[in-house]
């Protein structure tokens, strides 16, 4: 399968990978939005975290993933295009935009679905931990 | 020494065709091309000379008679005549008895497609197939085997070697108890065939399959060995035409293909034993090394029942096709469902009870006649990096670093 420059950069230069912690240590932050998408099983895990201020601006933004090199490109790409973003401009970000800049082909389309997830679980996170509109919590949550 | 690149280690999907083998061939386009059918002119003898010396040294590498080889297009046809053809020609009813089974036959859940599709085509026939489920270190031995025969079991078919992970059932012990109770023995030996030793009589084989191009002959051609005598093992043809093969399989003969599958054969023979030593020590080295010098790693299969050419490794965290990006310049393969249409992980690693998580993590190493050392040597560096390179982006490294147990989290999944 030929991969696309772009999947191939992302994948031999990852933007931002990393954590702000641990995992028991995350759970504790409340300026720390943490998504975790996906499953082993199934190929592909991603996970997403990010640094928010009380603007609801995400400052920072770290990812991880384990899957293939386009679920790494996409996450990749996801943490390029919402750091500096505010949280309601983060959710606009559509997975079709993450195909037509990464040139997924169809089989691949679920990493970008992955990565839209992503950001969403990681804002749920966040607003749940800092008791900020249920409703758009469970609306978020819905998505899954 | 600068090894070339890209390096080849995917000898079991395929192996180039030993410049011997293309010698021997290719008088057989431009000077001796006749029909090895065409009885009255010189052109159909020299075919017919090509194909005769070509069915001896078939026959000679496995013990065989000459009269024993029926020539195919490759393993899939050899094993779809194999089965089919014994099944329906010893079949206990006549097609189309609805509400009886028409005979029962074995195999297992860790065979290649090209005998589990033409098992699943006669159940729909009215024949019962068992699936006999391989235990983890993937070995079909002879006591699973009786577990399962009935008095209606007409056969019985398990591969030698495995391709994907390279494991040994029981042959020759099953072979010999189906010939106790009289059941028909077929052995699908593409990967065993040329590398190691066989012998029909001595191992019990009714009909076995081969393939040209597993072991440095072209694709497209094959071998059947049916068994004349004690029992003497009939087939109803699949490729009705012009009778050619006594009738078990019509079609004018691949002639080239031919003398190259003998040619093949014959080196092979004369080769066998010293590369099959070589390959072994270079397969061990792969696995001890990677298994030193990595954390998580799971060789894949029986620790010694393997064949000397394959290897099948997990690297744990770590997702198969994300590491065949990461070492592009090593041509080989994975068990990841990433590399296959079907987003499922190879069906063989989970048949073996391997976790889903370690089947996506796996990489399927094959060497042959051409590997070096130093190949190798470049192979573990790569692959050492690549594992390293991606277990710092893996967030289930991370969970499993801080000692949680990665296959006790909740996961969602889709
Ligand atoms: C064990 C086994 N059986 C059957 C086949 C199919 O062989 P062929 O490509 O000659 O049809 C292969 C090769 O993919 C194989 O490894």
């Amino acid at each position: 399968m030929a991969y696309s420059d772009k999947v191939i950069d992302h994948y031999q230069n990852p933007r931002n990978v990393g954590s702000f912690g641990t995992s028991k240590e995350v759970a504790q932050r409340k300026d720390v939005g943490v998504g975790i998408v996906g499953a082993p099983e199934c190929g592909d895990v991603m996970q997403l975290q990010l640094r928010i201020n009380e603007q609801g601006v995400i400052e920072d933004a770290k990812f991880k993933c384990f899957g293939c090199g386009s679920a790494i490109a996409s996450s990749s790409l996801a943490t390029e295009w919402i750091k500096g973003k505010s949280v309601d401009e983060a959710l606009t970000i559509k997975n079709t935009q993450i195909v037509e800049e990464l040139s997924l082909p169809p089989v691949k389309i679920h990493c970008s679905v992955l990565a839209e997830d992503s950001i969403r679980s990681a804002i749920a996170d966040y607003k749940k931990k800092n008791g900020l509109g249920a409703e758009q919590v469970a609306e978020a949550a819905a998505h899954h | 020494m600068a090894v070339k690149l890209p390096i080849y280690l995917d000898n079991a999907a395929t192996t180039r065709t030993d410049p011997r083998v293309v010698e021997a061939m290719l008088p057989y386009f431009t000077e001796k091309f006749g029909n090895s059918a065409s009885r009255n002119h010189k052109f159909g003898w020299e075919a017919e000379d090509g194909i005769d010396l070509a069915r001896e040294q078939a026959a000679a590498l496995i013990g065989a008679s000459p009269k024993e080889i029926v020539w195919t297009s490759g393993s899939t046809e050899s094993n779809n005549l194999a089965i089919k053809g014994a099944a329906r020609m010893y079949a206990k009813h006549p097609e189309g008895t609805t509400g009886v089974c028409r005979g029962h036959i074995i195999t297992a859940l860790h065979e290649h497609k090209a005998v589990l599709d033409p098992c699943k085509r006669l159940q729909n026939e009215g024949f019962e197939v068992t699936f006999l489920e391989p235990p983890a270190d993937g070995v079909i031995t002879r006591e699973m085997v009786a577990a399962v025969m009935r008095d209606d079991t007409i056969l019985v078919s398990l591969m030698w070697g495995n391709n994907e992970i390279g494991t040994i059932n029981e042959v020759p012990e099953i072979g010999a108890l189906c010939h106790e109770r009289g059941v028909i023995f077929h052995t699908d030996a593409t990967q065993w065939v040329g590398k190691m030793p066989t012998d029909v009589e001595r191992d019990h084989i009714d009909l076995m399959s081969w393939s040209g191009h597993k072991m440095y002959a072209p694709k497209g051609v094959g071998a059947l060995y049916v068994r004349r005598r004690n029992p003497r093992v009939r087939l109803e043809a699949i490729q009705d035409g012009g009778g050619h093969e006594r009738g078990m399989r019509s079609g004018t003969l691949n002639v080239t293909g031919i003398v190259g599958f003998g040619k093949a054969c014959e080196l092979a023979m004369h080769e066998m034993d010293s590369e099959r030593e070589r390959l072994l020590t270079l397969r061990r080295k792969f696995e001890r090394e990677l298994s030193e010098r990595l954390e998580v790693v799971q060789v894949n299969g029986h620790a010694e029942r393997r064949l000397p050419h394959i290897a099948n490794i997990s690297f744990g965290f770590v997702e198969g096709e994300s590491l065949l990006m990461g070492i592009k310049e090593i041509a080989c393969s994975s068990g990841s469902a990433c590399t296959s249409a079907s987003l499922e992980p190879s069906y063989v690693l989970k048949s073996l009870g391997v976790g889903d998580e370690l089947a996506h993590s796996s990489l399927r190493l094959s060497l042959g006649r051409w590997s070096t050392e130093e190949e190798v040597d470049y192979a573990i560096q790569a692959i050492v990096k690549a594992v390293n390179h991606l277990r710092t982006m893996s967030p289930l490294w991370d969970l499993h670093k801080e000692g949680i147990d990665v296959s006790k989290i909740e996961w969602q999944t889709h």
